[in-house]
């Protein structure tokens, strides 16, 4: 083996790709013909063989515990219906053979023993494929679901989520040998105790792959030391190159290699043959995620009460945002006199641009920075820039249409990224640690319990 | 041409626990080839078994008629995930999922999750508070919720989503929980998956008997095994399936089943050891009074194998056991009509406009 240091970054100069299906916002589009099935087996079976076709690394599951409202009822604009993650990864595991399955998972409406005992049977009937995408929910609303509620402050949900994955981890590492035995794990904590002698051996890939997406100071941090990829919510080059300066100085800093972490942002493509029908499409593409009611709802949200008498067509509403009733609207980020101070300064900005309540909402809800449009070539030239760089090891792409949105970028785009040399050709290996180059994780070193 | 005089055709289940995930979809493909109608996994905390309910969830796609049902435990599980894990099971398998629920006394599991343990009476209380709660929820969606309604923007019709709103009863003897709903997935294929429970666990006082389709009836003895189908029946009334336990080792390969049977029997399941023209006569007479029988192998291929040659087609043409359904629903398995939606304001608009 060559040695290196492991504190200096080394960019591998090559990219991979992921699907990220959502299955619940406003960027899938459901009012064109092609559009299927948002909960159909069918759907998933296609999508997932499409990436596959494609060498991509994995395919990603989100996860909602709670059906979105607006205005004190279900929000009924926008796709939903989402089977449940793990249960959709076990069944896609049989019909594929090589792509990771990635399940996104809340830490705060499971436990520790289940989930690991979960995922690690996903891991093994996948033949060590399975990843988890490590999310935590701190709000009461969602608890309402769930026996144990919601009784996480904000302020403690990553120091609750690494507890979790800390005993999450030595679950995974339990077993001695392939055929045991297996040492009991114990954790004490704050949220909930755990004593469990685990029933499971390690995978091929010896543990579920962890993906995390948090972007503040702590959430990075949190990744930069227990996670092996960030799905990033930083897909321009720029912002990307300085993304990843920062995890690999706390990656670093945590003890951990400069390349432990790994970076795929999220991101949109729409492509085509040429450059300008690739904008046309997105003209289109646009229309269609962002509505007329969309655009009255989006705005709703902040005002916190009905705006269905205004024209999505005209300038925004001239009344003010309704103070109280905004903690009846989920999704919305302000309250109380922020609100009417946001609703001013968003009607001074659209008369300045002179835009109405659509093309104002389309301006601030489409993925402008997470979006990759043009011509096939280009595209690639631009991908390739990033593999050179080492600016991300991938990104994870969120299709714009269910099931056939990936097939133009497998048909087009991947042959494009495989002339010039920065995308596989061939999977790796069976497992997604390997498919992700990923090194084996340290086993314990703690002695067995006899 | 048959020889005796059936007015009965039962179907029959098998247990796949005996192979582990790595030969699962082999054995689930040989079981639909043999023409069990039925799939079963177990969830016991046993070392090296996976979860049930994601083993159902593989073979659902590699098979396209017999139905997947996992054990799902209600005591130390959130009842809205068991929900939308068997909802989604549904989707995958295409209708073919059903629910067998248990809530065994299990001190290990309890401090697993941190929980104090659940024993005696409180156990069936926990089982039928999940069971409302799963049944309340698949019932959230109204089957035609999703309308995609490009004229008015909406993708579904909010008048179709309802809240479960669900409680524990007063007289609940665990910390007692709410769930508001409604799902996050529209209502499963069948509408209601089939719930099934060990006779035990459901009667007065215990899982009420309109909350489970069907029971599963153990006794000591295979020669026990049709009397204590006929009490049960007598104890629950008509409107649930009576499924019959059998743990099974046959004569194989050359080598005598008693040769065979070396575990002590710990189960407390009917054990026929023998060959397989015994085991044939066996279940032709439990068929006429259960609905069905489920098998348990001491080695699922060694057992699948004498199973699919010699029992099955035999039973077939004595007429005690039905043909399965292509693309048939587990409902249908069971005789099951379509699962009326307790929401529906579709039906009830229908009802009050007579």
């Amino acid at each position: 083996m060559t040695q290196h240091n492991r504190a200096i970054f080394q960019p591998s100069g090559q990219i991979q790709f992921g699907i990220f299906f959502q299955g619940v916002n406003s960027g899938t589009v459901w009012k064109a013909a092609e559009s299927g099935s948002q909960t159909d087996f069918e759907s998933f079976r296609r999508l997932v063989q499409t990436a596959e076709r494609g060498k991509f690394a994995a395919f990603f599951l989100g996860e909602g515990l709670r059906l979105r409202e607006h205005l004190g009822r279900p929000h009924a604009l926008d796709v939903v219906g989402r089977p449940d993650a793990q249960t959709m990864l076990a069944a896609l595991a049989a019909v594929t053979t090589n792509i990771g399955l990635v399940a996104t998972q809340n830490t705060t409406y499971n436990d520790p023993a289940d989930l690991a005992h979960r995922l690690s049977s996903l891991d093994l009937i996948s033949g060590g494929r399975a990843a988890w995408n490590i999310v935590t929910t701190d709000n009461a609303w969602t608890g309402a679901n769930f026996r144990r509620g919601g009784y996480l402050d904000h302020a403690d949900r990553y120091r609750h989520a690494e507890a979790f994955v800390e005993t999450a981890k030595r679950i995974w590492d339990s077993w001695e040998t392939p055929n045991g035995p297996a040492r009991r794990v114990l954790h004490e904590g704050q949220h909930y105790t755990v004593d469990v002698t685990p029933r499971l051996p390690r995978s091929a890939q010896y543990r579920p792959v962890l993906f995390q997406a948090g972007d503040s100071p702590d959430g990075r941090d949190f990744a930069a030391r227990q996670a092996d990829v960030i799905f990033s919510a930083h897909p321009k080059f720029d912002d990307a190159v300085e993304f990843r300066r920062d995890i690999v100085a706390r990656s670093v800093a945590a003890g951990r290699g400069a390349n432990s972490v790994q970076i795929m942002p999220a991101s949109e493509f729409i492509l085509a043959a040429t450059d300008q029908e690739a904008q046309e499409k997105k003209a289109w593409v646009r229309s269609l995620q962002i509505g007329p009611q969309q655009s009255i709802a989006y705005l709703e949200q902040f005002w916190g009460r009905e705006l269905s008498s205004y024209d999505p067509d005209g300038p925004l509403p001239e009344i003010d945002p309704v103070v109280e009733e905004t903690s009846e609207t989920r999704g919305s980020g302000f309250h109380g006199a922020k609100a009417r101070q946001l609703a001013d300064q968003w009607r001074a900005e659209a008369k300045d641009k002179g835009l109405s309540i659509r093309q104002f909402v389309t301006s601030k809800t489409a993925r402008i920075d997470a979006t990759f449009t043009g011509s096939y070539t280009a595209v690639a030239d631009h991908l390739a820039e990033y593999a050179r760089v080492g600016a991300v090891d991938g990104f994870n792409i969120s299709p714009w249409l269910i099931p056939t949105g990936l097939d133009d970028i497998v048909n087009h785009l991947v042959p494009e990224l495989q002339d010039r040399g920065v995308y596989p050709t061939e999977y790796r290996g069976t497992t997604l640690r390997e498919n992700l180059g990923l090194e084996m994780p340290v086993r314990s070193e703690e002695p067995v319990q006899v | 041409m048959s020889s005796s005089n059936h007015n009965r055709a039962g179907f029959l289940a098998i247990e796949l626990d005996g192979a582990g995930y790595e030969n699962l979809a082999t054995a689930v493909l040989a079981a639909e080839s043999a023409g069990f109608h039925v799939a079963t996994f177990t969830d016991g905390r046993v070392p090296g078994r996976a979860n049930a309910l994601q083993r159902a969830a593989f073979a659902g796609p590699v098979t396209r008629t017999i139905a997947v049902v996992p054990e799902v435990d209600t005591v130390y599980t959130e009842p809205f995930h068991i929900s939308t894990q068997l909802a989604s099971l549904d989707y995958v398998s295409g209708g073919r999922a059903g629910w067998i629920v248990t809530a065994a006394e299990s001190p290990e599991a309890a401090v697993a999750v941190g929980r104090s343990s659940v024993a005696g009476g409180a156990l069936a209380q926990e089982a039928a508070a999940s069971i409302e709660v799963g049944r309340r929820l698949w019932d959230s969606w109204e089957d035609d919720a999703v309308i995609r309604d490009v004229a008015t923007g909406r993708y579904i019709d909010v008048d179709k989503l309802h809240y479960a709103d669900f409680e524990t009863p007063a007289d609940f003897p665990g910390p007692g929980y709410s769930v508001k709903g409604p799902s996050i997935i529209p209502r499963p294929l069948q509408g209601q998956l089939p719930v099934l429970a060990a006779a035990s666990l459901v009667g007065d006082g215990l899982v009420p008997v309109d909350a489970v389709d069907a029971v599963l009836v153990t006794a000591p003895t295979p020669e026990l095994l049709a009397a204590e189908v006929r009490d049960v029946r007598a104890r629950l009334g008509a409107s649930v399936a009576v499924v019959a336990e059998l743990d099974v080792v046959l004569d194989s390969r050359g080598e005598a089943a008693v040769s065979r049977s070396l575990s002590a029997q710990e189960d407390g399941r009917a054990r026929f050891v023998g060959s397989p023209a015994g085991l044939t006569d066996l279940l032709d007479s439990l068929l006429q009074e259960a609905d069905g029988v489920r098998l348990h192998p001491a080695a699922v291929d060694v057992e699948l194998d004498e199973l699919s040659r010699l029992v099955l087609p035999e039973l077939r043409r004595r007429g005690s056991l039905r043909a399965p359904i292509q693309d048939g629903t587990f409902r249908d398995v069971l005789g099951l009509g379509p699962a009326e939606n307790r929401y529906s304001t579709t039906a009830a608009a229908a009802a009050a406009g007579k």
